[in-house]
Parts: C-alpha cells; sequence; structure tokens
C-alpha cells in the first residue's frame, strides 16, 4: 500500500460534506499499531481530551500511549459478587431456616425446613449455592456494566458515516479527534495529524 | 516432515508442530495480513451458499432433532415409563446423557477462561467454536434433568419461586445445586462467548453487503467500533470473566458429581469424584472439539487458522486428562479394597465383571488405551486417526457415565432388590435425538456466526505487536 496523504480536500471530493454540516471531527488512518502508537503519544502529548484510537483489535501499549486511566470496573464487579454471595445466603436462610413473613413484591413465607434431622441452619450445605450466586452477579455485573461505562450500545455513531472508517474493524487504525475538544481548530488539527504521518486524514460530519 | 520455513513468505507452511528453540511456532499460517484474517473467517458467513456437506450434515441434523422432538413429545404425552428406568434402576439414559453433555461442555470454558489465564495464546484459533460447542452441549444437557422429572409441567419447582402452597426447594440437596451450578454456567458461558464475538460482529457488520445482514450483525454488535477506550474497560471485563468462569467451570462438574457422591450408595460415595469428573470433562470436552474442528476446518478453508499444531494441543490435553481419568479408574478400585468395606468391594469387581462388564470395559478401552496412543507424535498429528480416536473417547465417556449410573444402581446392597436395566427405543431416540439438537445448533452457528475469533487472533500475529513486526515505518520504540 502506498503511503499517500490524502489531501483533506480531496477526501472531501470522494464523500462531499454538505454545505453547512456540524463537523464531528478529524479521522487519521495508520497501517500498522506501532505506527498508531507513535501518533497516539503525540496526541496525548499535544493535550486532546476528546480524542480515541480506533483498532480492530486490542493494541498493547496503547493505553499507556494514550494516558488512559485504569478502568474502576473491577470494583463493582466485586461489590455485585459480595451482593450475589449476600443474596444467596439470605434466600437459603430465609427458605429453609428462619421462620419469617416478608414481603418481597408479594407476601412470602419462610419456615425451617425440616429434612433428615439436619440443623435447621446448614451453612455448609448453603456454600455452593452462594458461590454460584456470587458468580453469577459478578459476571452479569461485568458484561453489563463494561458495556454500560462505554457508552452501548450505541447504534448510531457518525464515525459510521465514513466508509474508511470500515476498515477500524478489519485491518486499519485510526485516531479521531473530535471537533468538541477545546483545543481543535480545524485547519491546526488537519495539520497536526499531517505531521503523524498517517495514510490518509478525513473529516467526518456530525 | 516438513520443516519449519524460517521465511513465511517462501512457500506454504503446512506444519507447525516442530518447536524450534528460541522461535515461536507460528499460530495463524501463510497469512501476512489482518485482512487476510479477516477475509478467510468472514467468507464463511458471507458466501451466498454454504459448502454441500453443510446441508447434508443440516439435513442430518434435522431429522435427529426431529427424532428427539417425538421421543419427548411422547414421553411427556405418556409419562417416564416409556422409559426403561425401573426400581432400583430410577437414573439411566436420562442422567447419563445430562453428565456426557454437561462434561462435554467444559472445554469451551477452559479454553476460554484457563488457558486465557494461563496466556495460552493459541487458544485464539478454537475458543470461538469451542465457547459454542459449550452453550450447545449445556443446552442438551439441561434439556435431561427438565424432561426426567416425570410431571414437566411441574419443572418450576426447581427453582425459588414464591407460590401459594408456599412450598420451597430444599437447599440442602446436590440436586438443588446442580440447578443453581449449571444455570449460572450456562448464563455465564452465554455472556463470556457473546461478549467475545462483539469485535467480530461489528466486523461482519462493517462488511455487510445486504440489508438483512447489515441490521441483525449491527444490532448484536451494539455498535461496537474498536475505540481504544472501550477495548480498555472490554480486556478488563474480559480477564475478570475468565478469573470468575476457572473456579466456575471446575465447580460444575463437582456439584454435578456430588449428585452421586453425597448419596450413600457403593460405588458413588467417594471422595475422589469432584476432581475425578472435572479430569473426565475436560478429557471428553476436547475430543468433541477435536471431533468438531477436523471437519469444520476441512470443511470452511480454516486450516491456517485452526492448524496442525491447535489439534496437537488439544491431542495433549487429551493425553494428559486420559490420565487422569485413568488413574482415577484404577484409584475407585484400590479405595474399595483399601477401605475394607464389603458393599464398595463388590460394587466395583461387579462394575468389571457384573452384568454390565461390557460397557465397562468399552469405557476402559476407550477412555484409559485410547488416548495413550497420543504419546507418538505421528499419531497427535495425523489427522484422521485423531478424529477416530476422539469418536473412541467420546463413546468411552458416554459409557463411563453409564456405568457410574447404572451398574452402581441395578445392583446396589440387598440382591434380593437387584434389577437390570434395559433401554427402550424412547432411551435410544432420545440419546441420538440429542446429538441432532446440538448439532442442528453448531451448523447455524458455523452458517452465521464467526466461527474464529478475529479479533484476538489478529492480537497474537507478529504483525500486532507494536515494537515489532507491527512497527510500521516510523515503528514505536
Amino acid at each position: 500500500m502506498a503511503t499517500t496523504v490524502t489531501n483533506i480536500s480531496d477526501t472531501k471530493t470522494e464523500q462531499p460534506m454538505p454545505q453547512g454540516a456540524k463537523l464531528y471531527g478529524l479521522i487519521a488512518e495508520f497501517e500498522t499499531p506501532g505506527d498508531l502508537m507513535a501518533a497516539a503519544e503525540k496526541c496525548r502529548d499535544a493535550g486532546y481530551k476528546y480524542w480515541d484510537c480506533h483498532t480492530p483489535f486490542p493494541v498493547h501499549g496503547l493505553d499507556g500511549a494514550m494516558g488512559l486511566k485504569r478502568t474502576w470496573l473491577p470494583w463493582f464487579v466485586f461489590g455485585a459478587g459480595a451482593t450475589g454471595t449476600t443474596v444467596a445466603f439470605l434466600l437459603q436462610a430465609f427458605t429453609n431456616s428462619w421462620d419469617l413473613h416478608i414481603w418481597a413484591g408479594v407476601w412470602v413465607t419462610g419456615y425451617p425446613f425440616l429434612i433428615s434431622g439436619k440443623p435447621a441452619m446448614s451453612l455448609p450445605a448453603f456454600i455452593p449455592v452462594m458461590f454460584e450466586l456470587t458468580i453469577l452477579f459478578s459476571a452479569l455485573a461485568c458484561v453489563k456494566l463494561m458495556f454500560l461505562f462505554n457508552g452501548l450500545p450505541q447504534l448510531y455513531h457518525p464515525l459510521f458515516k465514513s466508509n474508511r472508517f470500515r476498515r477500524a474493524s478489519n485491518d486499519r487504525f485510526f485516531i479521531a479527534i473530535e471537533a468538541r475538544d477545546p483545543k481543535f481548530l480545524p485547519k491546526a488539527t488537519e495539520q497536526f495529524l499531517r505531521t503523524l504521518d498517517p495514510v490518509a486524514v478525513e473529516a467526518v460530519e456530525d | 516432515m516438513t520443516t519449519l520455513s524460517h521465511d513465511s513468505n517462501v512457500g506454504r507452511i503446512t506444519d507447525n508442530t516442530v518447536d524450534r528453540p528460541g522461535e515461536r511456532a507460528p499460530l495463524v499460517l501463510n497469512m501476512n495480513t489482518f485482512g487476510e484474517v479477516t477475509a478467510t473467517v468472514c467468507r464463511v458467513n458471507e458466501a451466498g451458499k454454504a459448502p454441500f456437506a453443510w446441508y447434508v450434515a443440516f439435513a442430518a441434523a434435522l431429522g435427529l432433532l426431529s427424532v428427539l422432538g417425538a421421543c419427548i413429545t411422547y414421553l411427556i404425552f405418556t409419562g417416564v415409563g416409556v422409559w426403561g428406568l425401573n426400581n432400583p434402576v430410577m437414573w439411566a439414559y436420562d442422567i447419563t446423557n445430562f453428565v456426557f453433555w454437561v462434561g462435554i461442555g467444559h472445554a469451551g470454558t477452559l479454553i476460554s477462561a484457563i488457558l486465557f489465564l494461563f496466556r495460552q495464546k493459541w487458544r485464539t484459533g478454537i475458543n470461538r467454536f469451542a465457547e459454542a460447542m459449550t452453550i450447545f452441549a449445556v443446552i442438551c444437557a439441561g434439556t435431561f434433568p427438565g424432561i426426567h422429572v416425570g410431571r414437566v409441567w411441574f419443572a418450576y419447582w426447581l427453582f425459588p419461586i414464591p407460590n401459594q402452597m408456599e412450598m420451597w426447594p430444599q437447599f440442602r440437596s446436590p440436586l438443588l445445586w446442580d440447578v443453581f451450578a449449571v444455570s449460572t454456567y450456562f448464563t455465564v458461558s452465554l455472556l463470556f462467548w457473546y461478549t467475545g464475538m462483539v469485535p467480530d460482529l461489528a466486523t461482519l457488520r462493517d462488511r455487510a453487503k445486504g440489508k438483512v445482514q447489515q441490521l441483525a450483525y449491527g444490532m448484536f454488535a451494539l455498535g461496537w467500533r474498536g475505540s481504544n477506550r472501550h477495548w480498555h474497560r472490554y480486556e478488563r471485563a474480559y480477564l475478570l470473566l475468565a478469573a470468575l468462569s476457572t473456579p466456575l467451570v471446575l465447580s460444575v462438574h463437582s456439584v454435578v458429581s456430588f449428585d452421586f457422591a453425597t448419596s450413600q450408595l457403593p460405588g458413588w460415595h467417594t471422595t475422589i469424584f469432584p476432581p475425578y469428573f472435572v479430569a473426565g470433562a475436560i478429557f471428553s470436552g476436547f475430543a468433541m472439539v477435536v471431533t468438531l474442528a477436523v471437519p469444520a476446518r476441512e470443511m470452511f478453508g480454516l486450516k491456517d487458522l485452526i492448524t496442525l499444531r491447535h489439534l496437537d494441543n488439544m491431542n495433549k490435553v487429551i493425553l494428559v486428562t486420559g490420565c487422569m481419568v485413568g488413574y482415577a479408574y484404577s484409584m475407585e478400585f484400590f479405595i474399595a479394597w483399601y477401605s475394607g468395606a464389603m458393599y464398595e468391594k463388590f460394587a466395583f469387581i461387579n462394575r468389571a465383571f457384573g452384568q454390565y462388564w461390557w460397557a465397562y470395559w468399552i469405557m476402559v478401552s476407550c477412555n484409559v488405551i485410547t488416548p495413550q496412543l497420543f504419546w507418538f507424535k505421528k499419531i497427535r498429528t495425523s489427522i484422521p486417526i485423531m478424529f477416530v480416536l476422539s469418536l473412541f473417547v467420546n463413546v468411552g465417556m458416554w459409557f463411563e457415565r453409564f456405568v457410574i449410573i447404572v451398574t452402581s444402581l441395578a445392583n446396589d446392597f440387598l440382591p434380593s432388590s437387584w434389577d437390570k436395566f434395559t433401554p427402550t427405543w424412547v432411551d435410544i431416540g432420545t440419546m441420538v435425538g440429542a446429538f441432532g439438537l446440538f448439532f442442528t445448533l453448531f451448523l447455524l452457528f458455523c452458517r452465521f456466526l464467526p466461527m474464529i475469533a478475529m479479533a484476538e487472533v489478529k492480537a497474537v500475529m507478529p504483525q500486532a505487536d507494536p515494537h515489532g513486526a507491527g512497527a510500521g515505518k516510523h515503528g514505536h520504540h
């Protein structure tokens, strides 16, 4: 693949942006993870805030190159797991050990469930279900919160308008700088992206 | 034997099973770009027509599935008397099939979770369809407890649902632990599978030509756009899921073994059961992965992604777990003798030489002798031989469960209560039909979903390393 830098105005002729359309941002395309990483470090150092890298697979070390902070996700998952353990214990104690009449959506009654002369509070026998619900709650929270924190599902996104961007899920690496970034200036940012030596730079409308 | 070429551009490499000191064997053959990986995997889903063999297999699977449907319908309308169960053999094919399928379902999570934690990069070639296999196997497994309860319309009694009778499940019973273990396992495996598939669904969405494909893949891709801020949380979540699934996968078959081990029946009442069941589950699961991978890579042209090395590695796992299973068989006998308990001793002698002696020896030949052949590299890397051996292991593991369940029940304490179990046509139809359900789901998966985890395969290619082959013209230092 030739490494010609597509002029931004050339790109516009490929995909004309209607007059007066709002600019979402600029994307720059790179061929290899190494090129992207070097470019990402420069973007980070240039002080951009609303920008991102888009890659077909997680690139090792890119989090550092972008200056991303570690996610809080594991702590939430831990909380969900602890909730699972507690819920499982209370469920089993309520239905098999305690004598209670409580309201849980409907009125329900728990009672000591006497079987084979085993003690009403047979904690060792409750452990397998406590373990399973710990895992179940953690896993559900883990996946749900991961997508939630990522703002997904979000079926529409301005980036999907770019035909070029489709290769972000295939074999190309992109940097996108959003127009809402306080440091964003159409001409200057374009110039900046060019200095990173990408394969192409393209404007994406909002 | 061909040797591994140093320059991957020179000639086609077909054998990557050779180990060279100081050099990593390639996991992807004959492909230098990420685009080639995408094209190879997506071709299966994007082709207008599936390979002819797919249609033949799908028709056969649907045929078997209808046998399952007919047998279950007959069972529900008539009652469990249509099975060959008697007193004392109140569990037979139903629970044998349940344990068999749950066992098969263990390989997927093992590959996706445990091998992930151990940083076994070769897992990326096979994890997706092994996980799919897990889910379909657990669906098959879940069918059996559901239909063996007799009055299936009361199957919801398994769950603690508030009701007018104020009746609760009995949480001190391993059968109830099983309900929670298997349903948790199914849910978590599904989450794992789906989470892993989202980036690949986005790839299919971005390549889709038709409106229907764009919509369908687009919906399930959730708007994934490969953002690194997303990947960051995604990778964390994936690691957490792997860490959660690892104890889970070990717990599920342990809990299944508690169904037997916590009872007082000779032949069931043994402490070796949890680890022995887990080893057996991995053993049978890997055999099933080989059984499916061999034809799938041929049919869909995936030989450069599911390479001979992958199969070689899986056969090594089969060998190791096969040895564990063999050890467990002999240890059971030793403990039966060492315990000095009359009934224990009888239970095991009866297993090997009693009325079901043939089932026992089928089990031993398939599970103990067969995997030993995998000591030889020639056999580990021979496609036809490994396929046949994996079938033997599948058969052997079905018989293992049959032997444990039926021989122990049929001849327990009092000779006056002994009996013999003979399967009816409904028993056999249900067992065979379950394979129809499994293969129908699996073939649909192969046709419509990315069979190989593209994003993960790309990430373990040398070209993905920003400091190595993927450094590019500026590189990263």
